[in-house]
């Protein structure tokens, strides 16, 4: 019975969760070094940096730009995805620059973005998109090939408009993979911010790990990633999860 | 109500010189419920989709009211696949709502009412049995007012008693719609049951071996006596033309 309440799902989590902790702080007691801080003394950290206020402001300017790139990036890569899946000749001429668009490095996208149009937002946020569009073309041109086209032939026979086809049949096949681009996207997006703020930008979490790097602050470093993941953790709860189940209705069901 | 004149000379599989039709010829009066037969795999389903548009058709002759077929923005057609063809993340009532131009929430209910899913509406097809999923599919086809309406052996893998049923609710669609009806089948006397006239075709590269009309009185009856002996006395005469022949041996 109490076994079975702790491996039920939620529980489970939290128990690895205080697990983790307990490892941490235990090892940290062994090891005794200010190279490696315990947990206690990065919880004191956060509760410094987000008393002080910059943690706050920081993670704010960071939030934003991931937001705004990752709107950009997924609604471009979405538009070009379905392009180059539904059309054979628009994917033999983009297909060579998607590979070489996959492969540059971001640092050196970064780089160049920061030399060519300053150190300023909008080149931050161009270097940003231009790393994550190509992963979210790769994933929805798999979806974009596989549409079913017996559904589509249903929408030819009964004069569909357009728009009605597109949006009623043609991109709720998309969704799936969509939602998987969308949380690959997040992820990476919001590393590479990091790397952007770092290299040429004065405020957000990049920056300021930066800075407590300079100061060897290692609790303030991990207290500023626990403060990202956390944040991170609550968009999956708050927006993907309940995305999840929407675009998931009418497919997981029992039949009658 | 539309009249169909169609002359199929030569059809090839896409990208191939392999014919699928060859002389393919007949016409349809309105309101005319017509069976097409012929073995599996002799190019049934390609008639319907080039009656449908789906399917290329130049050079073709494929009339209605003595206008061209393909043109199908003058005449509503209904289709009921082989598989019901539902949107998946759709409900029913959405699924036939997108067919229609505007939202005619009576209309469906009457409709799912017809076919015997009546509070059905806010089901998902996932939710459903596949017999319950084709009545969606056919309650789909006639909520346009189908002018013409084609079904490809709609009743194929259900089991006799649905099948029974969904034949029966298909003739009284028919009755209250007016439409001319293109079925395509595999099943003698499913056909002997619903048509007015039943085509034969032969094995590829098809075309039609025979033209029968179904002289009996309507409505039939499954495995009723007299559409029995009709059914007996067709097949002495052709033995092999269900295989595609019509060899007398």
């Amino acid at each position: 019975m109490l076994l079975s309440t702790f491996m039920s799902p939620l529980y489970g989590r939290f128990i690895m969760l205080i697990i983790l902790a307990g490892l941490w702080q235990s090892t940290a007691w062994l090891v005794n070094s200010s190279d490696f801080p315990s947990l206690l003394l990065v919880l004191d950290s956060f509760i410094y940096h987000f008393s002080q206020g910059d943690m706050v402001a920081n993670l704010s300017v960071t939030l934003t730009r991931v937001f705004i790139s990752f709107i950009i990036a997924l609604i471009l890569g979405v538009i070009i995805g379905i392009l180059m899946g539904i059309s054979k000749r628009v994917n033999q001429l983009s297909d060579t620059l998607l590979i070489i668009a996959l492969n540059i490095p971001a640092l050196v996208t970064i780089l160049l973005c920061y030399i060519w149009f300053g150190l300023v937002e909008s080149a931050a946020i161009t270097a940003v998109v231009i790393n994550k569009i190509p992963t979210v073309v790769v994933m929805i041109r798999e979806g974009a090939r596989v549409v079913d086209q017996d559904l589509l032939s249903v929408a030819k026979i009964y004069k569909l408009s357009l728009r009605k086809t597109f949006f009623k049949v043609f991109l709720p096949q998309l969704y799936p993979y969509i939602m998987a681009s969308a949380r690959a996207g997040l992820s990476l997006i919001w590393k590479i911010v990091l790397v952007v703020e770092l290299l040429g930008r004065s405020d957000g979490v990049g920056f300021a790990l930066n800075t407590l790097f300079q100061f060897f602050d290692i609790a303030g470093i991990l207290a500023y990633t626990f403060a990202f993941i956390s944040i991170v953790l609550v968009i999956e709860h708050l927006i993907f999860k309940p995305l999840d189940k929407l675009i998931s209705r009418g497919h997981h069901c029992d039949s009658a | 109500m539309i009249a169909l004149d169609i002359a199929i000379k030569n059809k090839f599989y896409p990208n191939s010189d392999s014919v699928v039709l060859k002389d393919v010829t007949f016409k349809a009066k309105p309101g005319e419920f017509i069976a097409i037969i012929g073995p599996s795999g002799c190019g049934k389903t390609t008639l319907l989709n080039m009656l449908s548009g789906l399917e290329e058709a130049n050079g073709q002759k494929l009339l209605y009211n003595s206008k061209t077929l393909l043109d199908n923005s003058e005449y509503q057609l209904g289709y009921v696949f082989q598989q019901p063809r539902l949107m998946p993340w759709l409900t029913v009532t959405e699924n036939l709502q997108l067919v229609l131009p505007s939202a005619q929430q009576k209309k469906i209910d009457t409709l799912l009412t017809q076919v015997g899913l009546a509070g059905k509406g806010d089901y998902y097809p996932k939710q459903l049995s596949g017999g319950m999923q084709r009545r969606v599919a056919i309650a789909r086809a006639f909520s346009v007012n189908p002018d013409l309406i084609l079904l490809d052996e709609p009743f194929n893998s259900l089991d006799a008693p649905t099948a029974a049923k969904l034949r029966l609710l298909l003739v009284n669609l028919c009755k209250s719609c007016d439409s001319t009806v293109v079925f395509v089948t595999h099943d003698l006397t499913e056909a002997i049951n619903l048509a007015d006239r039943i085509i034969f075709m032969s094995n590829s590269p098809s075309s039609i071996i025979h033209q029968v009309k179904v002289d009996l009185p309507k409505p039939r009856q499954e495995s009723g006596s007299i559409e029995l002996a009709w059914q007996a006395k067709l097949m002495s005469q052709y033995p092999q033309i269900l295989s595609g022949s019509l060899s007398t041996r």
